[in-house]
């Protein structure tokens, strides 16, 4: 469920629900949840380190350290503090198969 | 005038400063271009939740609440009435001879400008503690922006850990809005913060409130601390490890760490414009120089926390400064300034009262263990770093190059003062003399297709 994740709500919890894909499975967020809000609700990392065994969930949260880019299943990635996440979107931790 | 004023005026940033600065121009007749990263005005420490959020001014901003909706209002409506052009979701990654390369939606996109003022702001001041790169450590301001901008804690189980205003205030505001804030610890000893209190009573009534709020944290805060190690498993963040004023070792489960050495501004672009730079030995930075009233020269002009680290209401002042000595050198007739300048220099006394109470942990940086990471956008080592600096000698960029600390995505806003405090401590000289990392564009990441154009 939506309090599942790494992050947990403490207020504004009345806004309408959004669906998107998480890794292939359906998730639910909020209207008005950024990416990351939305991912770390229903887990507990973005994406993993290209440079060390540990995953990653962000750091400055405001577009300064660059630590939580993440994949989507077509199309660029995203920076996870600073977009909003929208209705059907697929969004992965780890880079598409077609990544070289 | 709804269109933008000749000669053509840029301000980059939309937080007290940017806000203040654009107002000051539209009030003299003349209609600046405002280019912001956030989706709507009021920078970090006013920043906006989305639309469809329902918390009060006060419950997002509390004592400041008033201030935060007199500045948001006033640059609404001056958007509205198109007395400005603001460009929000917009991030300037270069500027090269009087022209600014700015990334939106669209792309990349070219604008020029006669004069500009730079509202940039600031950031954290982050020192490397070992296990800092894993997942669930956070930045103070990060923990702020979560509870503001998304009502959200970033933890189950929250320690805090660092010094300066944030530390006490971010520990209240979460526990508060009802977050698990287990401990909060403070590297600076009650010594060494009574050393701030001359300056600090520059503003009795905010020192009175922060004590108030670091009362609410009870037996949460202690101060004097020595941070260790962050611990990890193969998730995330599982305990603090520390050692209290006595010496005692303390281990504190948590499953986020929040740290934050007071603050570092925000001076990449004033870099790449050509800004002198000098080492100051209050804020432990480098930082650019201007004249009193913010001119660096060349027609640019800095306000706010990415000049001087003097917080929201000095921004508000500097702002208005900044584009009091722009209007002057364009040739109107000039405001009087000498009460802005009065209250500045009161809220630069209070600033230096927190450098001096809550400074940056030199010695704890000069003695991080070898294996632990000091650039967290690549995993550069403390080792690294030595190894740079014993190879290459006690310079800045000789180091970067070397050992790549501070080339990753994040520019080395979040390493570089450790890295030059650990080039120094290996070159056994004082950090100034190792020079900084100079500053690259972008100063953002940039997709290759955002510089592809359709002609």
């Amino acid at each position: 469920m939506i309090n599942a994740g790494r992050i947990v709500r403490l207020a504004e919890r009345d806004r309408a629900e959004v669906q998107f894909f998480l890794d292939g499975e359906k998730r639910s967020a909020l209207f008005g949840d950024t990416v990351l809000t939305a991912m770390l609700a229903s887990g507990h990392a973005l994406r993993s380190s290209e440079f060390g065994p540990e995953p990653r969930a962000g750091f400055c949260l405001m577009g300064a350290c660059q630590d939580c880019w993440v994949w989507q299943e077509e199309g660029p990635r995203l920076r996870a503090c600073s977009t909003p996440v929208t209705e059907g979107m697929w969004l992965r931790t780890t880079p598409p198969e077609s990544w070289p | 005038m709804s269109r933008p004023s000749s000669p053509k005026i840029v301000i980059v940033g939309a937080g007290p400063a940017g806000i203040r600065a654009a107002a000051t121009l539209v009030a003299a007749g003349l209609h600046p271009v405002v280019i912001d990263e956030g989706h709507c005005a009021g920078g970090q420490i006013y920043r906006r939740p989305p639309d469809g959020f329902v918390r009060t001014p006060e419950q997002l901003y509390g004592s400041e609440a008033v201030k935060a909706q007199e500045l948001h209002a006033l640059f609404d409506r001056l958007t509205e009435e198109r007395q400005l052009t603001y460009q929000a979701h917009s991030s300037v990654i270069a500027v090269h001879q009087g022209r600014l390369h700015v990334l939106g939606e669209g792309g990349v996109q070219v604008i020029s400008y006669d004069r500009l003022v730079l509202a940039t702001g600031a950031s954290d001041r982050i020192a490397p503690i070992p296990g800092w790169q894993n997942a669930g450590v956070y930045s103070l301001g990060a923990a702020q922006i979560a509870l503001k901008a998304q009502g959200v804690a970033l933890g189950r189980r929250i320690v805090l850990i660092g010094s300066g205003p944030l530390l006490t205030l971010v520990g209240a505001q979460l526990l508060k809005a009802g977050a698990d804030v287990t401990a909060v610890l403070d590297t600076s000893s009650w010594r060494r913060q009574m050393r701030g209190f001359p300056g600090l009573a520059a503003r009795p009534i905010v020192a009175l409130r922060g004590l108030t709020l670091r009362a609410r944290l009870g037996g949460r805060y202690h101060a004097g601390v020595t941070v260790e190690r962050i611990e990890a498993n193969a998730s995330g963040v599982i305990a603090m490890r520390w050692r209290d004023a006595g010496g005692r070792q303390r281990i504190t489960p948590c499953d986020m760490v929040g740290m934050g050495w007071h603050l570092r501004a925000e001076t990449h672009l004033a870099d790449l414009v050509g800004c002198v730079f000098a080492y100051d030995e209050q804020w432990q930075q480098w930082l650019p120089q201007t004249d009193a009233m913010g001119r660096a020269g060349n027609g640019v002009y800095l306000a706010g926390d990415g000049a001087r680290l003097i917080g929201a209401d000095g921004a508000e002042i500097a702002g208005r400064l900044a584009a009091v000595a722009c209007l002057k050198d364009l040739g109107h007739a000039a405001s009087p300034v000498q009460a802005d300048l009065r209250k500045l220099a009161r809220l630069k006394r209070f600033a230096c009262g927190l450098a001096r109470a809550f400074p940056w942990p030199a010695e704890m940086v000069r003695t991080m263990p070898d294996d632990a990471i000091v650039c967290r956008c690549e995993n550069i080592t403390a080792a690294a770093v030595r190894e740079g600096a014993d190879f290459g000698g006690g310079e800045a960029n000789r180091v970067k190059s070397l050992s790549r600390v501070g080339m990753g995505r994040c520019q080395g806003r979040y390493c570089h003062l450790a890295a030059v405090e650990l080039v120094a401590a290996q070159s056994g000289c004082a950090s100034r003399d190792v020079g900084r990392f100079r500053g690259q564009a972008p100063v953002r990441p940039a997709p290759v297709g955002a510089f592809l154009r359709e002609d």
